[in-house]
Order: structure tokens, then sequence, then C-alpha cells
């Protein structure tokens, strides 16, 4: 953590430095435009269309608390420097953004700026957004004004100095906020420049599957997989090893518009809930049309990426009913796994019950630091809104660090085919960032 | 109308497909014999076979279940290894309240299926997922290990003459 | 689905017989049939004479099995074979000959003589109608002989009863129970006081492990619990209550809810909501369909950590009543040894779900449950649906665990409050989060305790000061004392198998929040105070450095049948054999519930904190057995249900909300943790004690004095914190793979074969 505050202090410093280069100058040069129009009057098409968009942006991760009301805000994000909580964008006059214009609204997607000219944080992510079309962002607010207006007494974020500072936020946009539209790309075809459009500019990918830098903004290394609250966000660029390069299209498309490939795993933590609200929501076109564009990315190696062996032995020659003798079978985690996990995922990888239950395959096994399968053992996981028996209770409280980490071991072992290396130490510090 | 196979019978369930298979033998079908302890697959008190695989109903969408053939308490008897089960659960005595002991029967006839000389470390491994209440294990083990081999491994009851109990 | 609503045959009552018999024998008294309660007429006109009823407990038709009416219920202790054994072994029938039959509820007829009311708990069943019970077999046969003798124009003497017929060998004839059934009715009834009675050592039936009665339909599917009751126009209901102790529903959305298919009603009560439907899948996807909003209520505020602050605060300065003194322990000098103990609130966790079905009709109220509290329960009924007594009618059903939870009938009344809104009948069954998070549990406890040591290490003075909540105050105030004392808090410590010269122990009360009644758990005041006790006892050995067997052998000079308990159970566990590292040996003693009981445990822990039990030995003198297979399933099954508690027990709250919710936070011990349990019976010809809890409460102590014997570490607070356990820092950096060479006794499986087959699903 404390490395994290450093690197943000080294950067504020960097900030000033780039910005008398004259960099400042640059960026407004090539920005694209603002167009200011009168508000539009909302039609059933517009908040239809509206209601699709929100869900292909997904404003409902961040805006709405699980079993809260609708966008009204209220998410804490814990940084390194504080907690900040989303804002409520339902249409309530006081509390929410129902004074707001639409030209207000386009540019706080577009700019990072709200109604009162002060700077956001950029955990909202308007250096995405900033590619939406305007058409498309009066659509959003048009869902959002159609629906409940919601009172809430606002959370007061706890940022430390000096990033309570909004006005710092102007370098930071200097630096890194690229303000332009989004522009179809001439070498691809118009379903991969739908799904750019989707990937980049709606869905936002990059903001969990791109590694920042120094100053949390966005790498040049695009989708090669990063850390978001605790969980791997899995490298999906094309990279045959550590990407999804090996994964056929279809796969691709189960994952996203359902949480489950075979062959390939049910997705969990954040991911999960991208798919809960977001793209199971999509269209099948719009979901080709991502997943024509995730092909079309420069393949890339992240750090810590994970690798899917050959399917081991121990696995393969277990049955549904019993494990292979592996040499595991006596230790404390096979025994935590007879016991609370078998039923589900069995021993040969197929998973019981359901498929979003199959281990074989899976990066959460083949991961030795066991990021991915510690964190959804700790908290669980629930993709019932796409299929009802996938979930999992979560099983922080009852299961000590030892067990936990003997079970992933095993499970590592096991399923994945590599010596596993969680420690119950590691699981303890896990258990800081677990829901 | 789902179609499912029980106990070699095909039965209509007029229910969802994502109802639990548990739900359709309950309180579509009236077979009660199958139990629910907690709806989370954590305590095995539903189990059934399909396909002759231990399966939690509790979470098996009928839907999934196709051409399946699933086989519950109430039949488990006519199978070889399920008769051989349920005798010497009566012998060594391993019922006390009863209500996980469907599911506990179930898993060990599948046990005896896959694997006709378990060890013990096999019968755990098999028998881990299925909560007891009443902590029967000690005898759920040896009555498995009696079924199996045939050789009396604990207290034996001695039987009522003419069962005549209800 | 179609089920009459008397579905089985087992809740048949006569009391106006056929014969012309129309008294009932109850315990030092009798009660005539008008006495009884409109139910059991009810009853009695559904289910037809039989030729011959004795009394409350025996019937017996011209045709077909001898039917045994059974005052306990059957939670899993076994009581329905072991009660009508008792009647079988003098009425002379063997247990093929009969069928059992759940007691309605008449709290005249079916009473526990110990609690003056129709309660099944405190392992009280045996202790309480082990004389009763033979005697109205033997009257009963009386009877029979007497009809036969009196037939056939022979003394009685000549003739003798034996499986379910009377013999008459000098001139090789007999009759059947049957045959003489209609006879017998018109014989006198004996003064139960005055029947002979076999002596033990005679018994046929009582003292072998006879079958139970109950097995085989709990083996194939065919027994009905409460759950399972069907009753033709049913509805199946989920329900949602408050998560706030005390809360209540403050909005309510059901528009959703009504639109999921097979969805009925939506109905609603102070503290929560209920929906209804074909099935439960249906009542269940309409209750998550709902929007509710709740008013957390006036204990919003209580937490575990806030009660056990107010516990503390209690035990420090709260007024305190004395439960036993001897000698005076402010005069003793010597070595002082102190301890503070701990124990969690504990959740039933029963594997069957509360439930109840009840139909409530404007002129009765029909109940299925399974029930500990049979009368209480029609009570209750009456009280919610606005009826008398007498127009409730219980169905009693065998329980899928009690524990001490179905000793309560707060599940009752839910269930009449939601189903006297709906017409048709409505089998309310609460999921596993709504029972775990709105259990009445065991309460919390903190115990202070002292002892001072003479010169040989062995105590001159014991005290204990017990703080905790009464659960008898509410549920039972008629068993306090004049003070208000209630035994039950101190019960194993106040009455301590040891001989200490001075001793003091006494109850600080604490009260609970009204909205969070507590209750009996399985053990009760034995489980707590034998592991304070047992743990602390264990302290004073090791402060005096003496072996902790030889320790207590000491102390049981006045004690031999709990001494003799403790030479077998150290004997059988190798107690002072050569151990490897980081195992050790533990040992407990008591006499809960009349049974002189020790426990012996071994245990190894991992560096890691992690806790194997090797192996379990339990010798036990519960006086005179009746069906050993019977008293060694509930010695392992308590074992373990004590170790469940001492390893994973606690019901924690925050903002006045349960927060564990199921088996996945709120954990059971399984299979593969639990090792052979070797159980030892002492003979013994002593009267019988109780043995259903036995177990549980000698569990706890024999563990955590074992991991002490192997880690050093003593365990003053429950459930045992693993944390404390870990070995050295470095331990926890250890990466956990633990391969070992693949164990070379288990046999071979043929993989290919059994990868061919493959997973079913």
């Amino acid at each position: 953590m404390i490395r994290v505050y450093l690197k943000l202090v080294v950067f504020l410093g960097l900030v000033a430095l780039v910005g008398a280069a004259g960099f400042a100058g640059w960026r407004f040069a090539t920005s694209d435009a603002e167009v200011s129009a009168a508000d539009v009057t909302p039609t059933p098409e517009l908040i239809e269309k509206g209601r699709y968009l929100t869900a292909a942006a997904d404003c409902a991760a961040c805006h709405t608390t699980p079993g809260g009301k609708p966008f009204a805000g209220g998410v804490a994000f814990d940084l390194p420097f504080g907690t900040i909580y989303s804002t409520n964008i339902t249409a309530d006059d006081s509390t929410g953004i129902g004074l707001w214009s639409d030209d207000e609204f386009v540019r706080a997607l577009h700019k990072g700026v709200g109604k009162d000219g002060r700077n956001l944080y950029p955990a909202f992510p308007y250096t995405s957004y900033t590619g939406l079309t305007r058409d498309d962002a009066v659509a959003i607010k048009a869902y959002l004004f159609s629906l409940p207006k919601e009172r809430v007494a606002e959370k007061e974020n706890t940022l430390a100095f000096p990033f309570n500072q909004r006005w710092a936020m102007t370098f930071w946009n200097v630096a890194f906020l690229d303000q332009k539209r989004f522009r179809p790309d001439p070498g691809l075809d118009h379903v991969a420049n739908r799904g750019a459009y989707l990937a980049t500019a709606l869905g936002h990918c990059g903001e969990c599957h791109t590694p920042r830098n120094l100053a949390f903004a966005l790498s040049g290394k695009e989708f090669a997989g990063a850390e978001i609250r605790g969980w791997h966000a899995y490298n999906i660029t094309p990279d045959r090893d550590e990407g999804v390069g090996a994964w056929t299209d279809s796969q691709l498309a189960s994952y996203l518009s359902t949480g489950h490939a075979e062959g390939r795993g049910a997705a969990s933590g954040p991911m999960a809930e991208v798919i809960v609200n977001s793209t199971k929501l999509l269209t099948k076109p719009d979901i080709d049309a991502l997943v024509a564009y995730m092909r079309t990315v420069e393949p890339r190696k992240g750090d810590g990426g994970v690798r899917v062996a050959e399917s081991p032995k121990s696995m393969t020659t277990s049955t549904a009913w019993a494990a292979a003798p592996s040499g595991a079978e006596n230790g404390l985690g096979a025994k935590v796994f007879q016991g609370a996990c078998a039923s589900c995922h069995q021993w040969n990888g197929k998973g019981q019950q359901t498929p979003y239950a199959a281990l074989a395959g899976t990066r959460a096994v083949s991961d030795p630091e066991g990021v991915n399968l510690v964190h959804v053992m700790l908290e669980g996981t629930d993709l019932r809104s796409v299929h009802q028996a996938a979930w999992m209770p979560k099983f922080a409280e009852a299961y000590t660090d030892a067990e936990l980490a003997a079970v992933a071991n095993y499970v590592i072992g096991h399923f994945g085919g590599k010596e596993g290396k969680v420690t119950p130490e590691m699981v303890s510090e896990r258990r800081a960032t677990a829901k | 109308m789902i179609s499912i196979n029980v106990n070699g019978e095909d039965r209509q369930v007029d229910g969802p497909e994502d109802m639990p298979l548990l739900w359709a033998l309950r309180d579509v079908l009236g077979m009660t014999g199958t139990k629910f302890g907690c709806g989370v697959a954590q305590c095995g008190a539903c189990t059934v076979h399909v396909n002759g695989q231990a399966v939690r109903s509790c979470v098996l969408p009928i839907g999934t279940l196709k051409d399946a053939k699933v086989t519950t308490v109430e039949a488990v008897g006519q199978s070889e290894q399920g008769k051989k089960i349920q005798q010497a659960w009566l012998d060594v005595e391993v019922v006390q309240c009863g209500y996980c002991q469907s599911g506990q029967i179930m898993s060990a006839a599948a046990l005896l299926q896959h694997n006709p000389n378990p060890s013990d470390a096999d019968i755990d491994a098999a028998m881990s997922g299925n909560i007891c209440r009443c902590g029967t294990y000690v005898r759920v083990r040896q009555a498995i290990k009696q079924a199996a081999t045939g050789e009396k491994v604990a207290m034996q009851t001695i039987p009522n003459d003419a069962e005549a109990v209800r | 689905m179609s089920a009459p609503v008397l579905a089985s045959p087992s809740r048949r009552l006569v009391l106006q017989a056929g014969g012309g018999l129309s008294l009932a024998f109850l315990f030092g008294g009798r009660v005539s049939a008008q006495d009884a309660s409109p139910q059991a007429k009810l009853e009695a006109a559904a289910a037809g004479d039989a030729a011959f009823a004795p009394n409350a407990f025996i019937r017996i038709d011209k045709t077909g099995p001898i039917r045994l009416v059974i005052p306990n219920v059957d939670m899993g202790q076994g009581i329905y074979a072991t009660e009508a054994a008792m009647m079988a072994e003098e009425l002379e029938v063997g247990l093929g000959q009969v069928v059992v039959e759940h007691a309605p509820p008449i709290e005249p007829l079916y009473q526990t003589p110990l609690f003056k009311s129709q309660i099944t708990g405190g392992s009280t069943s045996v202790r309480a109608f082990y004389k009763g019970l033979r005697q109205v077999g033997a009257a009963a046969r009386t009877m029979l002989v007497g009809a036969a003798a009196e037939q056939w124009g022979v003394p009685a003497e000549s003739l003798k009863a034996e499986n379910g017929k009377v013999v008459d060998p000098a001139n090789n004839r007999s009759a059947t129970y049957g045959e003489l059934a209609e006879a017998a009715a018109k014989q006198p009834v004996p003064d139960l006081e005055k029947v002979a009675l076999k002596e033990p050592k005679d018994f046929k039936l009582l003292g072998t492990p006879f079958r139970r009665v109950d097995t085989a339909d709990k083996t194939n599917g065919k027994l009905e619990f409460g759950i399972d009751s069907k009753v033709e126009g049913m509805q199946v209901a989920t329900l949602a209550l408050c998560p706030h102790v005390g809360g209540k529903v403050k909005s309510l959305k059901i528009d959703e809810a009504k639109k999921v298919p097979g969805v009925r009603d939506v109905i609603q009560i102070e503290g929560g909501v209920a929906v209804s439907g074909k099935h439960f899948w249906a009542a269940k996807m309409g209750l998550e369909a709902l929007e509710i909003e709740w008013d957390e209520g006036p204990h919003a505020d209580f937490s575990t950590e806030s009660h056990f602050k107010a516990l503390d605060e209690t035990s420090r300065t709260g007024k305190a009543l004395v439960a036993a003194s001897e000698g005076d322990v402010t005069k003793v000098t010597g070595k002082k040894v102190e301890a503070i103990y701990r124990l969690p609130m504990l959740a039933h966790a029963a594997l069957e779900p509360l439930n109840a079905t009840v139909h409530v009709r404007p002129d009765a109220c029909e109940i299925w449950v399974g029930t500990q509290v049979p009368v209480r329960a029609v009570q209750i009924a009456a009280k919610v649906a606005g009826l008398r007594e007498d127009q409730v009618i219980l169905h009693q059903h065998y329980l899928g665990g009690g524990f001490g939870r179905r000793l309560e009938v707060d599940s009752i009344e839910t269930a009449v409050k939601f189903a006297k809104q709906v017409p048709y009948p409505l089998k309310l069954v609460w999921t596993r989060e709504e029972d775990m998070q709105h259990d009445v549990p065991r309460p919390a406890y903190l115990d202070r305790m002292s002892a001072t040591l003479g010169d040989d290490g062995f105590p001159l003075a014991f005290t204990d000061r017990v703080t905790g909540a009464s659960v008898a105050a509410r549920w039972a105030p008629v068993i306090l004392r004049k003070d208000g004392f209630d035994s039950d808090t101190t019960e194993c410590a106040a009455e301590m198998v040891y001989h200490v010269p001075n001793t003091h122990v006494e109850w600080a009360p604490f009260q609970m929040p009204e909205a969070l009644p507590i209750g009996w758990w399985r053990g009760v005041g034995p489980t707590h105070n034998l592991f304070t006790v047992e743990s602390f006892f264990d302290e004073l050995a090791h402060a005096a450095g003496k072996d902790p067997v030889e320790y207590r052998l000491k102390l049981l000079s006045k004690n031999p049948r709990a001494a003799a308990t403790l030479k077998d159970a150290a004997g059988k566990i190798g107690w002072g054999e050569k151990i490897g590292p980081r195992r050790g040996r533990g040992i407990a003693t008591g006499a809960p519930f009349g049974a002189f009981t020790t426990a012996a445990v071994e245990v190894e822990v991992s560096p890691q904190g992690e806790i194997r039990i090797v192996k379990a030995v339990c010798s036990v003198d519960c006086g005179v057995v009746m069906n050993p297979n019977t008293v060694e399933a509930q010695i392992q099954g308590g074992l373990v249900f004590g170790w469940t508690m001492a390893l994973y027990g606690a019901l924690t709250y925050e903002n006045g909300a349960a927060q564990q919710s199921n088996f996945h936070d709120y954990r059971m011990m399984r299979m593969n943790e639990t090792p052979h349990i070797d159980v030892s019976i002492l003979k013994s010809g002593e009267a019988p004690g109780g043995i259903g809890e036995v177990g549980t409460a000698i569990a706890a102590p024999a563990l955590t004095n074992a991991i002490f014997a192997a880690t050093g570490v003593r365990i003053r607070e429950l459930p045992i914190d693993r944390k404390l356990l870990i070995e050295n820092g470095d331990a926890k950096k250890k990466n956990v793979t633990e391969r070992e060479a693949p164990d070379r006794k288990a046999p071979k499986r043929d993989l290919a074969e059994a990868t061919a087959a493959g997973g079913a699903s």
C-alpha cells in the first residue's frame, strides 16, 4: 500500500513536469470538440436504446450497491489513498442528476467533469466513455431519467491529501485523457469495429484488463491482464499461452453471454458481475462483434500471466465419484475438498449438477498462486441470474487460512497439474480484499 | 411439462426448467423419501442417483436431465448394492433421527456400485459430502464395510421377528 | 396427489374401548374418558375401537398387531423401540408383533413425570418411564392371563404368557392375545404399584441389542417426518423473517412475486412474509422476487462483541445466586489458580429444517408437525387461531433431529399466524438460512473459576461464578428455585464428581433482550459446565505437576462409579504410552444425567494449527442398560455433536442479526474428520441414567485437554481458535501441499474402466 502511495506522489511530480513541457497544449489541440445542443425529449425508443446501452456500459457495476436501489450510487471503492463512493445517477433533483442538461451529462462522460465544473475521479471510466457518441450518451441519460428517482444522502469520500484535491485531476487528465470520440479502424470490418466500440468505449474492458501505470492510468499493454479488487482480470488478448488465443469463438461468446465456456470454466468475482449486469444482456450480433474485435487485438504477455497446462493425469484418471490415487488424498486439502467441494466439483474436472462447477481447463486452478481460486473460496460466486445452479457460497468464515491454503493447493495440483504455492499467510492477506 | 424418468417410470412435472429435481420429487411427484437439508449441496440429504451417479438433487435443474435415469431412495433397494446397504443399515443400526439417511444410503449405494470393496479412506472420501447431525458416521463407515465384505464389523442388532413394524 | 387427512395409522387412540373398558391408567391416578381432551375423543372416533385397551399405552385388537402408544417422541434417540421394549418385556410380546404409535397431546395421560408435562427432553425418557411402562405391560399381561384362566377354568398361576400368547402347558393349549382381548377387557384392572415386575437378570428383550422399530422405514424413504406431510389441497410456503431480532416488515412490494408461475399468495405477519405456491420452488422464487424493507427494531445494536462485554460486566459486578456452598472457600490458603472461560451462542441446526403444516378452519385447527412439546404446540395454536384447545388437532411426526430446537413452538406459532390468513392447508417449510438465522440459540456463558491448591497440589477450595442467561426463566419458570436460581446454569459444576472440601458455586443472572429468546441445546447445563470444570481441573493437575488421570482418580476416591469409567477409558486410549510430537491425549470425566462417563481422546495438531482426532474412547456406566446398541449409538453421536460444537460451533450476531446461514459458514464435522469411537459400557445394576446427551456433554473437554497435551495451549474459549495452535510464525508461511506417497493399502481401482463409465450428469 505504501508503495502505491509513493507511486502516486512520484506521479504528481511527473504530471507537473509534463505540463511544463507544453503537453497540455497538444492535448487541447487534438481533442474532439463538444457539440452543444438542446435537451432531447425522450421517446420510448430512445429510452429502450438507452436501457441497452446502459447495460453495455455496465453502469450498474459501480452505481448500484448489491441489493440496493438501481443506480442510486454508494458503492465503495477502496483505493490505496482512501475510499471514494459512486454517485447517485438517478434523476433525483437534489442528490442525483435530475437537474443535469444533456450537455452536462455528455460532458461528464467525455471529459470527467461534473455539473458544477469540478473534476470527477477517474474511478469513473471517462477515459473510455470519452469515445461514446453523443447520441448514445443522451440515450443513456434518457433511460436513467425514466427510472424511479432515489433520494439518498451522499457518502463523503475519505481521500487523504493530496488526493482529495480535485483540481489536481486536471493535470492527470492532460496526461491520460485522450478526448476523442470513437473512430472506426479502416483496417477492420464493420463487425469488428462495432466490437471495438463495445469493448473500448462502452464496455470499458480495459479498465480492468489493462495493467495500470505508475499514475493509475491504463498502460500501453492493452488487455494483457491486471489485478482488480485482489482478483486477476486475466489476459484477454489473443496470446495463445496466457490470453484467450486458444479459445474458440463459441467459447468466447458463450463465456460473455452465459458466464461459462465448456472446457474453460465459469466467471466469478468482478467478471461474474460484468456478465450479470452487462454482457449477458447483449444481443448475439454484439457478442459476435466483441469476439471478432478481441481476435484483432495484438497478442501480448502480461506480468504474472497464467498458463493452462495440459490436463493432468490426476484429473483425467479420476472419475466423477472418486479421485485417482495421487499421494495427496490423505492431506488436509483433500479432506476439505471431499467434504465441502466434491459434491459440486467432483474429481474428474467435469462438475456435477451443473457444468458451471467444472474445473478442468480453468485459469483459476492453473495459477500456482491460486489468486482467483482463493478469492472465490473466500467470496463465493453468484451467476444465478444466468443459470439457477451457478452459485457457490463463501467459505471464508468457517475455514481457516491453513485449510483454504491446503484445499487451494490440492485443487491446483489435482485439476491444474501444477504445484500450488498458496500459504496460510497469503490466504490471510487475501481475506483483507475479499468482499 | 417436463418429462423425467424416475425409478424406471416416465413422469411429467409441471414446473420450470430450472426447478431443482428435489422439489419435483417431493412436491410434484409426492416422493418425500428424498430430503431437503440445506439447498446448497453442502449436506447431501437430497442425494439421488442420476445414471448411477450420486448427485445432489437440491441444485440439479430438472431441465438438464433429458433422458437421464433418476433413482431415489424409494427404489434403491431394487439394486443388489442398494439392498445390501439397506440390510447393513439395519444390522448395524446406523440410523438415529434418520433424516439424513436417505442421502447417506444413496451415496453409499453409489460408492459400492463403483467400488465394491472400498477402504476406510475411500469411504470417507465418498461419504464426507453427507452431513449427519446426529453423528452416525462411525456406523455409516461400519455398515458400508459390512455391506461390502459380508463380515460383521460392529455390534449387530437382533432382528424383531416378523418385521411387522410400520 | 391425494392423501387422507389422517395419513398414518399411528395417531389412533382409544379410550372408550368397545369391550367396555372405559378407564385409562396414568401414573399415580386414573383419568376417565370424559376428562380426556375432545381431541382424544375425536381421534378415538377416527380410529375405531380396540378390543382391549387396558391403559393409554396398549391396544390389542382381535386381529392385527398389538399397538403400543409411546409417550415420548423419537428424534433419533430410538425411544420408540426402547419404550416399546419396556412394555413388551412385561407384556411378553416380541417387537416384531407390535406397531408403535405417536402419543396424541393429552398431558394427563402421557406426561413425563419428572416434568409433569408432555415433553421429551433432558435425557429423561428412560429414567421417567422405566418403571411405569413395565408396569402397564405387566398389568395388561395380568389381565390377559386372567381372562384365559377364567375361560379355561384353571388357576392363573398355572398359565404363562409368552410371545403374544397365553399358554397352558399342562393342557397343551394356548390362545393369542387377540383372541383373549375382549375377555381381558372385562378383567379387573390391577393396581399398577402391586403388579410384579421382572428382575433385570430375567429380561429377555431389555439389555439386548434389539432392533429399533423405525429403522427399516428410515432406510427406504417411507417414514414421514413432519416436513413430509401430505394433506389434500395444501400449498407449500416458505418465509422470510426480519433478519434483525425483534424487527419487522416496514414495506413490502409483491407485484413481481405474484408473477412467478405457481405462486398462490403472499402472506404477511408483523415480523415477516411468506409466499405460498404449488411447490416449494414456486414459493421460494416468489419470495426472492419480493421487495421487502425491514424495520430493524429495537436491538439493531446487539452484537456478539457487545454481548460478551455485557456478560463480563455482569460477571464482575452482578448480584449472584448461590448454587452450592460447602466449607468456607475464603479461609483457605495455598497456591491460587484462576481462569475465565467463554462459551458462545449456538445454533441447533437439526437437519430437518423447521416446518409445520397447518389448516385453520372456522371451527378447528389441524397441525402436522414433529415436536418435543405437543401440548404446548396445541396451546399456542389455539391462542393464535382464536380457538379452544380442544379444537386443535395435532398429528405428531418423527423428528428429523430435535436437540432442543423442537422444545420451542415459535415455528408452530408462526405457521398458524400465516395459515389462518388462507383457506387451504399451508405447509410452511423454512429454508436452512431462515432456520439458522432465527434459531432460539443456546445462551453464551462467561465463567470465572478459581481454586486454591494445598501443598500436595490437590484443591482445598474451588469456586465457580457462572454468568449467563437462564433458559428456564422463560421456558419453565416453575422449575426455578424460589429466589429465581436456575440449577441448569450450574449443573455439573455445583454437583461435581470430585470431592473438594471447600466449594462455592454461584450464578450471576444475565438478561437477554426479550426479542432474542435463548433455548435448550443438547446436553444443556452439563455441556456448558463439564467443559469448564473438566478443563479447569486439567489446569489444576498441570499446575500441581501431576498426571491428569492420577489427579482425577485421587479426587474420585469417594466416587467409585466415576473412577471405574476413568480407569477403563484411560486404559483403552493407551494413557501414558509414548506418543509422537504434537500429539496428545486428553481425558474428561463427569456424571451428567445420571450416567457416569469418561471420554478420552487422542489428537494430532499440525504445525499450522489444524486438529485431527486420531482416536477416541468413551466409557460409560449408565446403570441398567435398556439397549447397548442404542447406548453406543448415542455416545458416538453425542461425542460428534459435542466435538462439532468445540471445533466450529458459534452463532454470532452483528446489528442484531445472526451472521451464519448454512453449513458453509456454520460448519458440521464430517465423516473424514471422525475417528473410530470405541464405546465401553460398564455393567451396572443401578437405576438407569439418561444417555441421549451424555456424549455431547463430555466431548469438548476431552478434546481440548488433548490439544493442551499436544501443544501446551489451553483452550478457554469455544469454538477452538485454531490460530492459537499455530506452532510459530514460520508455519503460516509454509506452503501446504502435503503430497504423500500413495496409500499402498488402498485397494486398486480399475481406473480405465471407471473413467470409461464417466460422470453421469
